[in-house]
């Protein structure tokens, strides 16, 4: 699609859900959050808890944390500590992507829904399609791309939530496994850098053995531990280099 | 859910999952310049927040509830690992790692009699 010369607000927004629509995104984020439906009904979470996890939080990863948590009996405290980990990444994201949404003399307060908004897929998508468009224009359909978003994640959510109620055991099963072996491809998709791919591996391998020792706060030590290794070889490569 | 945590549902969602992830949006909105993003803090925090996301991927796998807990370990492993496999062979496709790990899922927790 080309972007469009928009004439009104209104026009930039409907853009904006169009893109979203026929976005390369929307067959991740939908197999992702029928995934995360099918795991949330399996931990015993409402329909509508879900919904309004997608629509809080709106990040895939901290809400697998927060329905495996809670659902696996862990602690509150490492549920937000392990939740607050994951979601760093949003903070560079929120910092790239503002600049381009604002401008001069506009108040703070507009940028909140953005803010809020920001998560991959809309700030991969922003960050191309937003250059090549009016400034005026730009705040609306970046709005209407999130919305686009969000409507089909969280319809997705009910889909898997259902499927999973429904399905008879073999296929639940196959759903429930869409959620890791989704996660599990796509961040290593993600990983380009030895930095994220030697975090992964550590990841993969630290955090079973250390549910297999029965250490308290698994989830959240597998992060310090295995990341902390892995940025410190990372130094200690670039030092050599 | 766990007995632990007695908490309303939905308590749990705004105190455990919205404040702590949304806390970094909102610093994100106030930092007008911001960081680099090659800054060493945030190098690390990448490194622990994918590692946070590997150790739930195969807790996930490796230890999982439900139906998913009725496959047996090594169908589970092996789909998992033909899937990464795929994704390697096949152009770094997404799809057609899923695809195929769900597969050997299935065909694999048939054969072993589910």
């Amino acid at each position: 699609m080309t972007p469009p010369a928009a004439s009104s607000s209104t026009s930039a927004f409907l853009f904006g859900l169009r893109s979203a629509v026929s976005s390369v995104f929307i067959l991740v984020l939908s197999g992702t959050y029928v995934g995360l439906g099918a795991l949330a009904h399996d931990f015993h979470f409402s329909q509508w808890w879900l919904a309004l996890s997608t629509v809080l939080i709106w990040a895939g990863p901290a809400q697998l944390i927060l329905i495996t948590a809670l659902g696996t009996g862990g602690s509150p405290v490492e549920a937000a500590i392990a939740v607050s980990l994951s979601g760093i990444r949003l903070f560079p994201m929120v910092v790239t992507l503002l600049p381009l949404l604002r401008k001069k003399g506009s108040p703070l307060r507009n940028m909140l829904l953005p803010t809020h908004f920001t998560s991959v897929s809309m700030w991969v998508e922003s960050l191309r399609l937003l250059p090549a468009m009016a400034r005026e224009h730009r705040l609306a359909f970046c709005n209407g791309l999130s919305i686009g978003f969000m409507i089909v994640a969280s319809t997705f959510g009910l889909v898997g939530y259902y499927l999973a109620a429904g399905l008879p055991t073999l296929f639940a099963g196959a759903l429930l496994f869409l959620t890791p072996v989704s996660f599990l491809i796509s961040t290593a998709r993600n990983a380009v850098a030895m930095l994220d791919r030697l975090a992964l591996a550590l990841g993969l391998i630290i955090g079973p053995a250390l549910v297999y020792f029965q250490v308290s706060l698994d989830i959240m030590w597998t992060g310090i531990i295995a990341g902390t290794i892995s940025y410190a070889v990372h130094r200690l490569r670039g030092a050599s280099a | 859910m766990s007995a632990a945590t007695q908490l309303s549902p939905y308590l749990m969602l705004v105190l455990l999952g919205f404040l702590p992830n949304e806390i970094w949006r909102l610093l994100g909105l106030i930092m007008a310049r911001g960081l680099n993003e090659k800054s060493e803090i945030v190098l690390w925090s990448r490194a622990v927040a994918t590692a946070i996301l590997a150790g739930v991927i195969a807790k996930l796998i490796l230890f999982p509830s439900g139906e998913l807990a009725a496959m047996p370990l090594s169908v589970r492993v092996i789909a998992a690992a033909s899937g990464f496999a795929a994704f390697l062979a096949i152009r770094r496709s997404l799809l057609a790692g899923v695809a195929i790990a769900e597969i050997v899922l299935i065909v694999g927790g048939f054969l072993s009699g589910h």
